[in-house]
């Protein structure tokens, strides 16, 4: 066992680098410039030089790289283009909002979807399937962003029972689970969020149960006279590793927060972060955002595969 | 509990009294009295330590709230365009001995928020942060949003404790207009944090009608009203303003339908008649403002005043209003109708047949044109659909037009860099701040601004633009200067220097508990006056 956490985390600097150069390589090959957002329309060369000069933008692209980098061995991200306050404190407030709703999209999803997924499976080519797997497809295909809004149109604007937008009524610092006027703010973004895993784990969890059913244990199970609601148990556990390897991605993805989702409904999570960051080329908050969402991404996967070498034992004696 | 039967009338009635109080709570979302709950545009709160970021909203919801200028706007009326007017100098004038020299006089007992009072120190301490890169109180991030109207500005020196001058680099006679846009922050407050910018956000000190409150990053700004401010007419009527960003038009609809905000920025065009039938107030007004393609004068088709005066002649600007549902302005010109040096400028009436006419005389026909286009950005309207209703009007007429799609951020590369770097774009799509008449006429053909040094993006130059320019710089008469800057924008029309498409009208949506707004015919607005209904 710490052998694998030991193994992961080693594994976590090449990938850390990696993610790094490559989204420090991207947003320089994108057209636009972090300095347009203050840069006056009639700005003269020498003024552009100077402002660029005290950004530190003047300097060979590998250099900003490798300065940047070397700050952040010494856990500084740098400070926002926009803002001037400090990436950290951007990021970490960022990530502990989407936090919030992915720690309710996560376990919503992974429950309807397993169920759903486990109906479909263990029924295959049934009214029943078929409804499950459609309803999956839908989840899938239709735009979150769009039934988001459609949600609001809903429930905040016909109905009027929850609120459109927004973390709480007075912002994220005052923010209160345990009041409801604050956590019904969580209500439609984190029924918007859960629709594509949803559909994700659903469709997984279908085709890892219709394949364990199909294995020889299940046929020798059954010849042994094991009841049919037994049966489903096995099988369904030994459908789970699959399942959690994809539930990881689909938190990963969650933590990176829907950009699209975050700004319907105006939460202050990674994706709107990320999303402000890419209009305005603010180049540290991307930088280290991305950087710190990756690791979010490996941390998940490392307590996925911990998870699944718990529930199978194949993966122990591997 | 006895049989309510057995109750007497006043019980009884005391009873229904509290069961018609619980269901109204439950019902409906209470609401503190007095609190003006704003839903910008803005995809962030504008930076609180003097210029603004965001754009013009940045001004209007926190720069000239919790700041004021030497001097202000005037933004009371609705019936004719904003100008200038005393701020925090009651007065100024050019030098008579130097006309590069400007001596402004400062109001007495004026302080700011944190109790210290404003004089001719402030002044100086102000312009040496935005200039001045050995002082300590220099900051980047101002340095660069201010630059834009610190073009002219040469220095600054104290007089006495009420009276400064300020040099400029030129004979400028609108200089006063770039000091209109300089909000003067608090030195005690700045020298209290030692120059930490990042508290003083959370902290800012000014003079304006409102002090600032409570912030929380990214989500939300709360300003009280200053009952100390200088101009008592101008004391906010509310007891509290709070600013919550909410760039996407459907979610600022939602919020305002429910209740969640009570005056929304730009709600979408189609969600308009949905927000009337729920009593919502809908208030336009003309305002600076122009949505415009600026053109290439030095290489390609537009080079040709026939292939400009084509193009204008191919806009059906009536389709492009009711694309809009009717919440635009016709554009025939550099400036809305409404402004003083509007002028009788030429007409370039809907004519697809004179605008083939004219491409065949330039020996132009098909005419290949392409331009940069966004997919978002301040002031842009619904910029995709209109482009493509645009497009399909030039080609109509006899254009070939390819657009280059990009976004918001690399439309500005392109709006800065301008030529030689974009020298084969025939032009791009922007929409144009007009607030001031340097902005709006002088800049654009200005020879000293071709860019990339300024806005002037196709490089136009033109003796007649050269002299009108230069006597307008040098002309400190009011009336004169009007008659040449009217004269200007006549000639810039009869050149046909852009293609005019229309002028926004600015909708804005509020509550019918919103009482007291004037929508001045400006990029800003006061917020003071209104009052929220019980």
């Amino acid at each position: 066992m710490f052998g694998i956490i030991f193994r992961r985390l080693v594994y976590a600097i090449p990938i850390a680098l990696g993610v790094s150069v490559v989204c420090f390589s991207l947003v320089y090959l994108a057209p636009g410039d972090p300095l347009q957002t203050i840069l006056p329309a009639d700005a003269s060369a020498e003024t552009i030089a100077q402002i660029r000069h005290e950004y530190g933008f003047d300097r060979p692209i590998p250099v900003q790289f490798l300065l940047w980098l070397s700050h952040v061995l010494q856990g500084d991200f740098g400070v926002s283009i926009a803002t001037r306050r400090p990436v950290a404190d951007e990021v970490l407030g960022a990530l502990a909002n989407t936090m919030m709703l992915t720690s309710f999209a996560i376990p919503i999803s992974f429950l309807i979807g397993y169920t759903l997924g486990a109906i479909a499976g263990c029924f295959p080519g049934t009214t029943l399937d078929r409804v499950v797997t459609g309803s999956a497809v839908m989840g899938v295909s239709l735009p979150n962003y769009w039934v988001g809004i459609v949600l609001v149109i809903i429930f905040s604007v016909e109905l009027m029972v929850l609120p459109a937008t927004g973390m709480g009524p007075k912002g994220s610092a005052a923010f209160n689970i345990l009041v409801w006027g604050d956590a019904k703010f969580l209500i439609l973004p984190v029924i918007t969020l859960a629709m594509v895993p949803v559909g994700i784990l659903a469709r997984s969890t279908r085709a890892a149960v219709a394949e364990v059913r199909g294995l020889d244990f299940v046929t020798t199970l059954r010849a042994k006279g094991l009841g049919e609601w037994a049966i489903i148990r096995h099988v369904l556990k030994n459908a789970m590793p699959p399942v959690l390897a994809v539930m990881g991605l689909q938190f990963g993805y969650l933590m990176g927060g829907s950009i699209l989702v975050e700004t319907v409904f105006t939460w202050p999570g990674s994706g709107f972060l990320l999303s402000k960051a890419i209009i305005n080329r603010d180049i540290p908050v991307l930088q280290g955002a991305i950087l710190l969402l990756a690791m979010v991404f490996v941390a998940a996967n490392l307590v996925v595969d911990l998870l699944q070498a718990a529930i199978d034992p194949r993966i122990r004696r591997a | 509990m006895p049989p309510i039967t057995a109750l007497s009338t006043a019980s009884r009635g005391a009873l229904a009294g509290l069961a018609l109080g619980c269901i109204a709570a439950g019902a409906s979302p209470t609401h503190a009295a007095g609190v003006l709950t704003v839903a910008m545009t803005a995809g962030d709160i504008p930076v609180t330590t003097g210029n603004p970021d965001q754009g013009a909203e940045g001004f209007r919801f926190v720069g000239w709230n919790l700041y004021d200028a030497l001097i202000n706007w005037d933004l009371s009326r609705s019936d004719k365009p904003s100008d200038i007017k005393p701020g925090l100098a009651t007065s100024w004038e050019i030098d008579p001995a130097n006309p590069k020299r400007w001596i402004f006089h400062l109001r007495d007992g004026v302080k700011f928020h944190d109790g210290c009072g404003f004089s001719a120190d402030d002044v100086v301490w102000n312009l040496d942060r935005l200039n001045d890169r050995t002082k300590p109180q220099y900051f980047t991030q101002q340095f660069a949003l201010s630059r834009a109207y610190m073009t002219l500005y040469e220095g600054v020196e104290k007089i006495d404790d009420r009276t400064v001058a300020i040099s400029t680099k030129v004979v400028a006679s609108m200089f006063p207009y770039d000091m209109a846009y300089v909000p003067m922050i608090s030195r005690c407050r700045a020298e209290a944090l030692k120059y930490d910018w990042n508290a003083y956000a959370f902290a800012p000190s000014g003079t304006g009608p409102y002090r600032y409150a409570n912030m929380v990053a990214h989500e939300r700004l709360e300003l009280v009203p200053n009952p100390e401010y200088w101009d008592k007419t101008r004391i906010p009527k509310q007891d509290r303003l709070v600013l919550l960003p909410m760039p996407e038009a459907a979610t600022r609809t939602a919020a305002l339908l429910n209740g969640q905000v009570n005056f929304i920025e730009a709600p979408a065009p189609d969600s308009i008649p949905r927000l009337k039938s729920a009593g919502m107030q809908i208030v336009t007004n003309t305002y600076p403002h122009d949505w415009v393609y600026s053109l290439n004068y030095e290489k390609g088709p537009f080079t040709d005043i026939r292939v400009r005066k084509a193009a204008n002649h191919a806009i059906n600007r009536a389709d492009v209003v009711e694309l809009l549902g009717g919440y635009a302005i016709e554009g025939y010109a550099m400036v809305p109708p409404a402004l003083p040096y509007y002028g009788k400028p030429v007409r370039y009436e809907y004519d697809p047949k004179k605008s083939r006419a004219l491409l065949k005389e330039a020996g132009c026909l098909p005419c290949k044109v392409t331009f940069v286009i966004s997919t978002s950005g301040s002031g842009q309207m619904q910029v995709l659909p209109m482009n493509e209703l645009v497009k399909s009007q030039l080609e109509e007429a006899g254009f070939e037009v390819t657009f280059n799609v990009m976004d918001w951020n690399s439309l500005l590369e392109v709006s800065r860099s301008g030529l030689p770097k974009y020298i084969e774009l025939s032009g791009y799509n922007i929409s144009r701040l007009l607030q001031d008449p340097i902005t709006a006429v002088v800049k654009p053909v200005g020879r000293t601004y071709w860019s990339p040094a300024g806005s002037n993006w196709g490089h136009w130059q033109h003796p007649e633009s050269d002299r009108l320019v230069n006597a307008i710089f040098n002309e400190f008469d009011a009336e004169k200067r009007m008659k040449l800057l009217t004269q200007l924008h006549e000639f810039e029309s009869e050149q046909a220097m852009m293609i005019f498409v229309t002028h926004d009208v600015n909708p804005r949506a509020l509550s019918p508990k919103v009482s007291g707004f004037i929508q001045a015919q400006s990029w800003y607005q006061d917020l003071t006056r209104i009052s929220i209904l019980p």
